[in-house]
């Protein structure tokens, strides 16, 4: 019992037994809050209807992953090769993350329209910040003897950046992404609620307007599961990519 | 030959050195022995360029220069290999940077295999000890193809016994190599063990106050008594040294001062 994994399990096991239990004996009713039990087989037995909505989400979050990190990775190089850029950017960069994402989901929707567009947007907007802030870091993380030892074997920027800096900084690219990805399922999400036809977002709004919260949490389930596949995912990425570490 | 004359670096109030002159001979092998901050490794920074002299002139081979950035090869106390690269990976960065020949690679694995590293060549440096990491990183000093040669402390990390063992390959650098080479290290007995010269350094400003050469030829043994007796007199000298500035070195903590 020493494995902290032990631990964790057992703590999910009690947490979903008194809910479980509670459920039962409160006799509370299914439109408020449904047994554990239930909502697991409503999430397998309406699977069906669920998943190609999931399918959807998960591809407006892939797409948004690939969209910021088109942006976010020339963005951190541009701004680390070049500190003036830097030190113009950086201060949009904080603003764009006191502005709340979410505020901007209903103009998204009224500018992109009602497909997965203002969702892959809105989910690149979350995760782009991590990115690049993790990556510029990383860069400017690198040692100074090991940028001095470059140099003296007269390195050009391009060399240095592709054998020196960027692999100095996957590691914390990685943790900016895993960040990214477990965030990104909120901006989707938010963006369905908005406003769509297809996706576990616009299931949960329509089975909450219905009373049928069993599916809105099954559609949490989901969504939680996709979450967490991806972090498993980007994980195991690092761990074949990054072998130094 | 290497000819530094008229050297001089300030740092603010703090003057590193001031009218400070060396000259190393083509093929020679000079150790500089100092005190932890008494400037070595600036002068370094201000031979390769990386600290702009205030004053002074640098020739090599003849040839006045800014610095000797781009005629040295730099070895320093931690080994700077890659960890995302093999060792021959590693060893061939400065071919690789130059677009030199093709035949880089054949000069790697001969020196790989001159520094018994050879079966090493696609480890990755996590997984040899710091002696092999040492040597890859001699081997990729060998491969900037430079005449002089800079070394920084290159063995003070390592344990006494592969230190013995690396410093008979230091000698290879100029037996074999024909390297002219400028070592700073504060192991005296390492000096005098490998160098045809030694000086002793003195901080603020740091000059040269005593200038060794040892007779006998390489390579030596730490027994010897001619190197036993000088490594007694300038340990003792050295103390000294320190405790006469000790008012001075105080502040100062360690080589902190550098920029």
């Amino acid at each position: 019992m020493k494995d902290p994994r032990y631990l964790s399990f057992a703590i999910v096991i009690v947490f979903l037994a008194a809910w479980e239990i509670s459920c039962r004996v409160f006799s509370i009713p299914d439109f408020i809050l449904p047994a554990p039990a239930q909502i697991i087989s409503v999430a397998v037995l309406k699977a069906p209807l669920l998943l190609p909505h999931a399918g959807v989400t998960a591809l407006e979050i892939l797409l948004g992953i690939a969209l910021s990190l088109l942006v976010a990775l020339p963005l951190a190089t541009l701004m680390f090769a070049h500190p003036s850029i830097e030190r113009a950017l950086s201060p949009f960069l904080v603003v764009s993350q006191a502005i709340p994402v979410f505020a901007l989901a209903p103009l998204l929707v009224i500018w992109l329209g009602y497909g997965i567009a203002s969702k892959v947007l809105m989910a690149a907007i979350i995760i782009f910040f991590p990115i690049t802030v993790n990556l510029l870091e990383g860069y400017k993380n690198c040692g100074t003897e090991y940028v001095l030892l470059f140099k003296l074997m007269g390195a050009g920027f391009g060399d240095t950046m592709r054998l020196l800096y960027w692999p100095w900084a996957l590691p914390f690219f990685f943790s900016g992404l895993k960040v990214g990805v477990t965030v990104a399922t909120i901006g989707a999400v938010i963006g369905e609620w908005v406003g769509a036809q297809q996706g576990l977002g616009y299931i949960m709004i329509q089975a909450n307007a219905r009373l049928n919260v069993d599916i809105v949490f099954a559609a949490i389930l989901w969504l939680s599961f996709m979450g967490l596949a991806m972090w498993v995912f980007v994980g195991f990425l690092e761990k074949r990519i990054v072998t130094w570490q | 030959m290497l000819a530094v004359s008229n050297l001089t670096k300030r740092f603010d109030e703090l003057t590193v050195f001031e009218g400070f002159e060396v000259t190393v001979p083509r093929g020679g092998f000079t150790a500089l022995v100092g005190p932890s901050g008494c400037g070595k490794s600036t002068f370094f920074d201000v031979l390769t360029g990386v600290v702009a002299k205030d004053r002074g002139e640098i020739s090599w081979r003849g040839e006045r220069l800014e610095n000797v950035g781009r005629d040295a090869a730099y070895m320093q106390q931690k080994d700077l290999l890659l960890p995302w690269l093999s060792l021959l990976d590693n060893a061939l960065l400065p071919a690789r940077m130059s677009k030199r020949d093709g035949n880089a690679r054949d000069k790697a694995l001969y020196l790989f295999k001159r520094l018994e590293l050879q079966g090493f060549e696609n480890y990755p440096p996590r997984k040899v000890s710091g002696g092999m990491r040492q040597r890859c990183a001699l081997v990729r000093t060998l491969m900037f193809e430079h005449e002089l040669v800079l070394l920084d402390e290159p063995l003070s990390a390592l344990d006494a016994i592969t230190r013995r063992s690396l410093q008979s390959l230091l000698l290879l650098l100029q037996s074999e190599f024909q390297k002219t080479i400028v070592m700073i290290t504060h192991d005296v007995e390492e000096a005098l063990l490998v160098a045809d010269e030694v000086l002793l350094l003195t901080p603020f400003p740091m000059r040269i106050f005593g200038r060794f050469t040892p007779q006998s030829a390489k390579p030596r043994k730490s027994s010897n008594p001619e190197l036993l007796a000088m490594k007694e007199y300038i340990l003792e000298q050295l103390q000294q040294e320190v405790t006469n500035h000790h008012a001075v070195l105080e502040p100062v903590d360690g080589e902190g001062w550098k920029p």
